[in-house]
């Protein structure tokens, strides 16, 4: 850890997760700090566990012990105001197939925050499919899928952006475009959990490991 | 941190819903052609004399409205467990009570209220007197919701399963008997000239029994399911 990443409050905090799936073991005594600014790497083999401690710090999936805590509040006792300020970028895109991009994003984000159409399309501008907001999200490829869910990210103004290997199906440029979001992020002070096997490209002041497996 | 308030967020997902519900108009009119097409058979299996049709009328159109219901109960979440959307729901700062309530709602327009809406075609296929179509019509309106509501609740519990559809038709029915049994029952007063008002308050109180209950249990069912 960084001298300058220990400064200020810590904002999430994992206290002994210990996470079962039938009868093995996937994880335990798995215990983190993140402050304001930070950004969480999670490394591991397949298989070991990283999706499914997404899921347990979202609040998807119940640990077996342990607590997840935001702003120092467990977040089980808080959801709403825990996840109002986390977006989570799962395997699968969350995208309704006969909804457009724009469609897709207007009811996510009408869900979680007043925006105006203004903010999406600059969101959808911001990650190259201003020209292609209007088509069906069946007809756009993979790549351009998860470029959505990215201007989801974008556009949701989540202080926690919750990333399950968001450089899936990108190209060179995409990835760099996720590199240089969570630079931005981090420097308003956001924060990022990252689950993701290659190198990121993110300065490594304000990155942390997390190890699992 | 502020966000839209229940009535919005109930709004978006009602309409989120419609509006996919109709670019696909075939998926969800299948109950509807279901309804039609066991009601007219029928006549067509047993024999077209009016007194025999006229003494299985109700009991045909109830099943008939209780069969349709299962069938359209299955798909209600199963597309957004699939393609992640169910994870965002749970994910976003609304509750999820409220989120599921809203597309069961929409579920019930797009599949429910044309059952009731084509009762007295069906009714009158049937020959079924007109005096008892009215007090049909209002019993099938208070009925369906409940269908549709414990169909929510039990497609949450199962929606996580590989083949739950065997398994909801069998947790569905038993819940739903007493409709069935008050439904069948006004219809078959109201063609007796019978007053009905007694089994329509059992069905509205048994509406609002389901209103109040069911909408946590599906939030508490789909977040095992999400698990």
């Amino acid at each position: 850890m960084s001298a300058a990443a220990s400064e200020g409050q810590v904002l999430l905090e994992g206290r002994d997760l210990e996470l079962w799936r039938g009868e093995s073991r996937l994880f335990t005594r798995v215990s983190f700090e993140l402050r304001a600014g930070e950004l969480l790497h999670i490394v591991g083999p397949n298989g070991c566990g990283k999706t499914s401690l997404l899921r347990v710090l979202c609040g998807l999936t119940l640990p077996e012990t342990g607590d997840v805590y935001w702003c120092g509040k467990k977040v089980s006792r808080n959801r709403p105001d825990f996840h109002a300020s986390m977006c989570y970028l799962g395997h699968r895109e969350s995208l309704k197939a006969d909804l457009t991009a724009e469609e897709n994003l207007v009811f996510q984000l009408g869900l979680r925050a007043w925006l105006s159409a203004a903010d999406i399309h600059a969101a959808l501008d911001k990650v190259g499919l201003s020209k292609r907001r209007l088509v069906p999200a069946r007809s756009l490829s993979a790549g351009q899928k998860r470029r959505v869910s990215l201007a989801r990210a974008l556009a949701s103004g989540a202080k926690l952006w919750v990333l399950d290997e968001p450089y899936t199906n990108l190209d060179v440029a995409g990835r760099e475009l996720v590199d240089q979001m969570m630079s931005e992020h981090l420097e308003r002070d956001g924060l990022v959990l990252l689950v993701a096997h290659q190198a990121h490209g993110v300065g490594a002041g304000v990155t942390r490991r997390l190890e699992l497996g | 941190m502020e966000w839209p308030g229940l009535g919005a967020a109930f709004w978006l997902q009602l309409t989120r819903d419609l509006r996919l519900a109709f670019r696909h108009i075939g998926q969800a009119a299948n109950p509807l052609m279901f309804f039609v097409m066991v009601t007219t058979l029928f006549p067509l299996a047993l024999s077209p004399a009016p007194e025999l049709l006229m003494a299985i009328a109700p009991g045909v159109i109830w099943v008939s409205a209780l069969l349709a219901s299962l069938l359209a109960a299955e798909s209600l979440f199963r597309q957004d467990i699939e393609d992640g959307t169910m994870e965002q729901l749970a994910l976003s700062p609304q509750p999820l009570s409220l989120l599921l309530l809203a597309k069961t709602t929409s579920h019930w327009l797009m599949t429910g209220l044309p059952l009731v809406l084509m009762a007295p075609i069906v009714g009158h296929a049937l020959f079924l007197p007109a005096e008892a179509v009215p007090a049909t019509m209002l019993a099938l309106l208070l009925a369906t919701p409940v269908l549709s509501l414990a169909g929510a609740v039990m497609a949450a519990l199962t929606v996580g399963l590989r083949r739950g559809g065997g398994l909801l038709s069998l947790l569905i029915l038993p819940i739903v008997m007493p409709v069935l049994i008050f439904g069948a029952r006004a219809t078959d007063m109201a063609m007796q000239g019978l007053d009905v008002s007694g089994v329509m308050y059992l069905l509205a109180a048994v509406l609002l029994l389901a209103l109040s209950l069911a909408p946590a249990g599906m939030a508490a069912a789909m977040r095992i399911s999400l698990d």
